[in-house]
């Protein structure tokens, strides 16, 4: 029984109590409630805590409080979520305090909907809260990377002593995969700079406050700093077939899955196409795009919105190569039928984006 | 005369210098007259009688004690406008044996901390909160708070409080000692030395209340900030014995310490080692097996019907038959409210090869519970592809040529069987017959991990033989 089928919410939950979180504090929605329930049923068994919070303000501030006293701690939300969430995690950021949080995102603007969308990669990879801070962005792709990458989430989340999120969609989270669990359970002591109540700690503070000008912005190019050494040292991504190819596809998440059904199509008639899939979002693997840029002709980037992750493609390529867009949203999953015929114009070269509009077929997962 | 010696003493509870500006580190950066002050030596004596130094975290709030980290030699933990309750709760939560004090003014606590002050009250958290309420914003410059009274000018009712425009001064004691959660609420005020009596009292209470784990504690300590009222310390602490405490009486409004149950002692969590069975997995401490399938299968299968007619669950039993029989597999499933209204539907892949999309958008397999089913994705099937449609006959306009369509009532099969709900799976055993590569005896196991009863597990083992042989009639 090495393998089990569960859902990707599940194995979110699953492996940050093997990664050691012992705090889950969460505000139900949809469709992220799984990873509540499962954090509602296992903490209390694994000796942790779960609180439902009032609020999606009152959970992140119970992460801050948790991550404070030096136990690793998570929420999880979708994107109206997260955004009353975005002051937290600026604090958060500020009084360097490593937390996962984990955004099932959904559509948007508003209330949209509660179907797949990625619509929240501004507001999750650029920041969202105020100030000069970056949350590092892991997307996961199927249920193993759920379980993996929020493991792994904890420990980047203490090694730079910075929030992690994990951006994940309706998708993954409610699709059940087959999932195996990796190395020992981890229970980290408290990290030193904690505040616990004991003796030993009884100096310790945590506050994200600079009062003078100049203490603030030591305090921001430190933050800066950490930044830079994610970005050297952080980079994941999935290269599929992407080194000879000359059209390069671009997506995350769930996308991600979609564009390699695409590339196996296509590569199958004889089409050279290769597919790169960050793993991480912030830090960006530009460095690998720039890379293939050099023999590739063109880039066409795929999301489940109307483009937000391109700019960081477009600045990654900075001109070097030409980069096309395909995006559907509201809830509906780009076919792998459809991106094909994209691709294929491309190959033709006509561009994209114009002709899109008129030849959307309906190929919602809610159908 | 009586024969007395003043001693100003610092609490050893107080840095013995304060994080400030070299010449100032004798001081408070509070004004002349603040009551913060006083609460903060009331709060340091506290701390100092019980004991309870080491063990003690403070979060300081946003307002003019945000600063209130640089007196005290404690664990200290700075927290946004407002969330100081939702903070100490989780702090007290992860650290039991701690004690935790939340310190809020009124800005912070009453007005946009208000939903996490309710609620921390409300779930009896174990700490200790200091509401000071001087009824202004003083930290931003004199602006209305929710404790404002009517009538006083401040910049942001330059005309006075008025009620039908502001609202009403917020009475917290009151408000929250109706709740069932706290063990203890007192208003106490800073308007002369019996009054400050009293409230020292009251704060040592509170904090007691949380060393014996007695629950939730509130002192609201009405306070003089003479800088923005515009008087002077007499002044300032008459207005909070005559004005404040006219309208915010001071006063014990809850106390239900006699009949509260102590908290147990946390227990200690579980060994590491038990971790995985408390998940209920098994660790792979060997390398990943790739999935190994004797024959290449690559099945894109839609279910859909109606909510309750099992189609969810289908997909379960053959996605984990799948996965059993070593071969790699998805299961997606349509979510939210439709579940709720009527119909559902989901999507299976079952590879020899590792499955790229989840999504099955051309399916080679549909099967289809109920009509309206049918006629949602009778087009979308590959040709070539099977369909399996719950009903006596197929309607004329949803036949296609260039798939194999067979129709089987199987819910009425089943209802023969004596369980109709157990349609699905008479459908599954005459897919089963259809379709290579998943053996009988995945299919079983696969069962016994989806079906929770021994009382089902039996009727779907009899529905799987049936719809066998339902299927081998044609």
């Amino acid at each position: 029984m090495a393998k089990q089928l569960m859902k990707g919410n599940e194995a979110i939950v699953k492996g940050a109590i093997l990664a050691g979180c012992r705090g889950f504090y969460g505000y139900p929605i949809t469709p992220a409630n799984e990873i509540a329930e499962a954090a509602a049923y296992f903490m209390p068994l694994s000796g942790g805590v779960f609180l439902q919070a009032e609020s999606e303000v009152a959970a992140i501030n119970m992460v801050y409080g948790a991550s404070s006293a030096g136990i690793r701690a998570m929420t999880a939300s979708s994107g109206p979520g997260i955004s009353l969430m975005s002051e937290g995690l600026s604090y958060l950021a500020g009084a360097e305090l490593p937390c996962v949080v984990v955004d099932i995102s959904r559509g948007g603007p508003g209330l949209g909907n509660i179907a797949p969308e990625q619509s929240d990669y501004f507001q999750v990879v650029k920041g969202g809260g105020h100030g000069c801070y970056r949350g590092l962005v892991l997307a996961p792709a199927s249920a193993q990377e759920m379980a993996d990458l929020t493991r792994l989430a904890f420990d980047l989340a203490d090694h730079y002593r910075n929030p992690v999120i994990v951006l994940a969609d309706g998708i993954t989270g409610q699709m059940m995969e087959p999932v195996e669990f990796k190395g020992e359970p981890a229970l980290p002591p408290a990290p030193e700079w904690s505040v616990t109540g004991t003796a030993e700690t009884r100096g310790n503070l945590v506050s994200s406050i600079c009062l003078e000008p100049d203490d603030l912005e030591r305090h921001v190019r430190k933050l800066e700093a950490k930044y830079k050494r994610a970005e050297a040292a952080e980079v994941r991504f999935e290269n599929w077939r992407a080194d000879d190819a000359e059209i390069v596809l671009v997506g995350y998440g769930i996308v991600g899955r979609i564009l390699k059904s695409v590339v196996e199509q296509l590569r199958g008639f004889g089409m050279n196409i290769g597919l790169i899939r960050p793993i991480t979002l912030y830090p960006f693997p530009a460095a690998e795009l720039h890379r293939l840029a050099y023999h590739a002709r063109q880039f066409l980037v795929v999301e489940m919105s109307t483009g937000q992750m391109i700019e960081d493609v477009r600045l990654a390529l900075n001109g070097l190569a030409p980069v096309e867009f395909f995006g559907r949203c509201g809830g509906n999953v780009p076919a792998a039928e459809e991106i094909a015929a994209v691709v294929r114009r491309l190959q033709a070269g006509s561009h994209p984006e114009h002709r899109l509009e008129t030849e959307l077929d309906e190929v919602a997962l809610h159908g | 005369m009586a024969n007395y010696t003043t001693v100003h003493e610092k609490s050893p509870v107080f840095y013995p210098e304060y994080e400030r500006k070299s010449e100032a580190r004798g001081q408070t950066h509070y004004c002349p007259g603040c009551g913060h002050g006083i609460a903060h030596k009331l709060l340091a004596q506290a701390i100092d009688d019980l004991g309870i130094q080491d063990r003690t975290i403070l979060v300081s709030p946003v307002g003019c004690s945000v600063f209130a980290y640089y007196y005290f030699d404690t664990g200290n933990i700075q927290a946004a406008h407002g969330r100081a309750p939702a903070v100490a709760s989780a702090v007290k939560r992860a650290r039991p044996g701690s004690i935790v004090i939340s310190y809020q003014g009124d800005g912070d606590l009453a007005a946009i901390g208000s939903a996490e002050i309710l609620h921390a009250a409300n779930r009896g958290e174990n700490i200790t909160v200091l509401f000071v309420n001087n009824a202004i914003y003083g930290m931003t410059g004199g602006q209305m708070a929710p404790t404002t009274l009517l009538g006083h000018k401040s910049t942001t009712t330059p005309f006075g409080r008025n009620a039908v425009n502001d609202g009403y001064p917020l009475r917290v004691a009151e408000t929250l000692s109706v709740l069932d959660g706290p063990v203890y609420i007192e208003r106490v005020a800073l308007g002369n030395a019996k009054q400050i009596l009293q409230a020292g009292r009251a704060v040592r209470r509170a904090l007691e209340n949380q060393v014996k784990g007695l629950g939730f504690s509130l002192v609201e300590i009405l306070s003089p900030c003479p800088t923005i009222w515009k008087l002077d310390a007499h002044q300032a602490q008459q207005h909070v014995r005559e004005g404040l405490s006219s309208v915010f009486k001071p006063g014990v409004y809850c106390d239900r310490t006699k009949e509260a149950v102590p908290r147990p002692e946390p227990k200690p969590g579980p060994a590491l080692t038990g971790i995985p069975r408390i998940l209920g997995i098994e660790l792979n401490e060997g390398a990943s097996a790739a999935p190994v399938a004797a024959a290449s299968v690559d099945l894109r299968i839609r279910i859909a019907g109606f909510g309750g007619q099992g189609v969810l669950m289908l997909g379960q039993v053959l996605a984990e038959a799948g996965m059993d029989a070593g071969l790699d597999v998805s299961w997606l499933p349509s979510y939210g409210p439709e579940m709720r209204s009527g119909t559902s539907n989901c999507h299976v892949r079952i590879s020899s090869r590792p499955v790229d999309s989840p999504l099955v958008t051309r399916p080679a397999v549909l099967l289809a519970l109920n009509e309206p089913s049918l006629r949602k994705f009778i087009s979308s099937v590959e040709p070539g592809g099977l369909v399996m449609y719950n009903g006596r006959e197929v309607p004329g306009d949803c036949r296609r040529p260039d798939v194999d369509l067979l129709a089987r009532p199987f819910t009425e099969i089943a209802d023969e069987l004596g369980e109709p709900r157990a349609g699905n799976i008479v459908m599954l055993g005459a897919l089963l017959r259809r379709i290579e590569g998943i053996p009988d005896a995945s299919v079983d196991r696969a069962l016994a991990r989806v079906v929770k009863t021994q009382r089902w597990l039996e009727i779907d083992r009899k529905a799987i033989a049936r719809g066998r042989e339902v299927c081998h009639v044609s």
